[in-house]
């Protein structure tokens, strides 16, 4: 067996520094995803259009996204944007690198939704005097948004996880940045990972409970 | 008044419109009859500026439908269309559906607009579906709820696309019968229909169309009861 003892109660002074972590990560997670949902549904559209520009452009940003790995994402949005002059926060370069691939993983799910929602929908809206844009907003988008939402939660999910990236660029107050400078101070490694994983866990049922409340009025029919 | 004047439409090499001309008159209900691919709902689809067309014009009220600086948004709304597939909208309930383009279109406050759907829905009897969702209603009061929809806007002009064909048998009744109240009240009506008995009890004209084109036109006694051209006679038939 491992001689190892467990000092629980060390870590669990932590907590209340890990807790501010949490918060961090969790709004972090929600940004994410709030802009994810939005952008995707604005590359969605511009896949659905004649200009080339539009259609080129969002297809190159879904294909990025869903084939590099996040942590590449983050990581270029950090050092990339810098050699280039620009400087970011580590906070600002996680909350981009993940929403740029919600965003990517999202309009793929919106694409298929898309299609499960008639043309007839449109056309009944257009005739009734709706502008196109009412039309999309007011009719398509919710039933849209009823079909994905299940795949939208999963997204949800892999967000609130991705955000433990954050660390590689050099985030320290969110819950994995926390967790591991308490590590490196204690080397009370496996209590404190297990406290955070257990703190990721409720984040990422906190999330999604969320959204399915906001989202009350998607499941009237 | 519609005024359509030598109108042609394509959809890629296929011609369906090939040079109709036809007006109707304010007040005026007027039915079109013929076989499938003869071009009548897409001529109606062409009427609101659902569908583009190739050439020729036409003008409602006045204003060109077609013309790039017209405000078609606008030009809709007073141009109610119900559809084949009557196209509820299914998150919404019955009142919601009926509310909304009078709310976000013609901006009438909520009240206003709730007033307006209860009257629309009341009139084709369905005051009591009122918080129901279409999902749950029958295809005859779904098409019921699409023509109060259509109404709900107040419009000067009502097109009928098939309104009964996806319905089942014992349903299509209820519809016709809210279309007849509507022809009686004086709605300047296109319909294009199967319903031949329908069109000639309710209509002051009717059109038989065929191969893109208008092959005869005329009161329903001179088209129905006693047609002069061939082709008319041969549909007539094969439709009874």
């Amino acid at each position: 067996m491992f001689d190892y003892t467990f000092q629980w109660r060390q870590a669990f002074k932590a907590l209340p520094d890990m807790l501010g972590g949490a918060w961090v990560t969790f709004e972090t997670a929600a940004l994410s995803m709030i802009f994810g949902v939005l952008i995707a549904l604005a590359l969605t559209v511009m896949r659905e259009v004649k200009n080339p520009l539009a259609r080129g452009f969002a297809n190159t940003w879904v294909s990025i996204a869903r084939n590099t790995p996040s942590l590449f994402q983050i990581y270029i949005l950090y050092f990339g944007l810098g050699s280039l002059g620009l400087h970011v926060s580590s906070w600002i370069a996680l909350l981009a690198g993940i929403t740029f691939n919600n965003a990517g993983y999202l309009a793929e799910n919106f694409r298929g939704g898309l299609k499960a929602v008639p043309d007839t929908q449109v056309r009944a809206a257009r005739s009734l005097g709706m502008s196109a844009f009412q039309a999309y907003r007011m009719i398509v988008v919710p039933q849209l948004l009823r079909i994905v939402f299940y795949p939208l939660t999963n997204q949800m999910v892999w967000a609130v996880l991705m955000t433990s990236l954050g660390v590689i660029v050099g985030l320290n107050n969110d819950l994995t940045g926390v967790t591991q400078d308490y590590n490196v101070k204690t080397f009370r490694t496996f209590e404190f990972f297990a406290i955070a994983a257990v703190l990721y866990y409720l984040i990422a049922k906190a999330i999604v409970a969320v959204a399915r409340l906001l989202a009350w009025r998607l499941f009237r029919y | 008044m519609i005024e359509i004047d030598n109108v042609y439409k394509s959809f890629g090499a296929l011609e369906v419109i090939k040079g109709v001309s036809l007006t109707v008159n304010k007040g005026e209900v007027v039915s079109i009859i013929g076989g499938s691919g003869s071009g009548k709902s897409t001529l109606l689809m062409c009427i609101n500026g659902l569908e583009s067309i190739n050439s020729g014009s036409i003008r409602v009220d006045g204003t060109e439908v077609h013309a790039p600086g017209t405000n078609i948004n606008k030009l809709r709304q007073k141009i109610g269309i119900v559809f084949q597939q009557w196209n509820a909208f299914p998150h919404l309930t019955v009142l919601e559906n009926v509310m909304l383009a009078p709310r976000k279109v013609l901006g009438l406050s909520k009240q206003d607009a709730e007033a307006m759907a209860v009257k629309q829905l009341t009139h084709v009897g369905l005051a009591d579906k009122l918080k129901v969702f279409p999902g749950k209603l029958s295809g005859g009061q779904q098409q019921r709820m699409a023509i109060a929809r259509a109404l709900a806007m107040s419009p000067d002009y009502m097109l009928f696309d098939e309104a009964t064909s996806a319905l089942d048998p014992q349903l299509v009744g209820e519809v016709l019968d809210t279309m007849r109240l509507l022809a009686e009240d004086g709605m300047t009506m296109v319909l294009v229909t199967h319903e031949i008995r329908f069109a000639r009890d309710v209509s002051d004209r009717v059109a038989f169309f065929r191969n893109g084109l208008v092959h005869e036109i005329g009161t329903p006694e001179q088209v129905i009861g006693n047609p002069q051209q061939p082709e008319t006679i041969d549909f007539l038939k094969s439709i009874n």
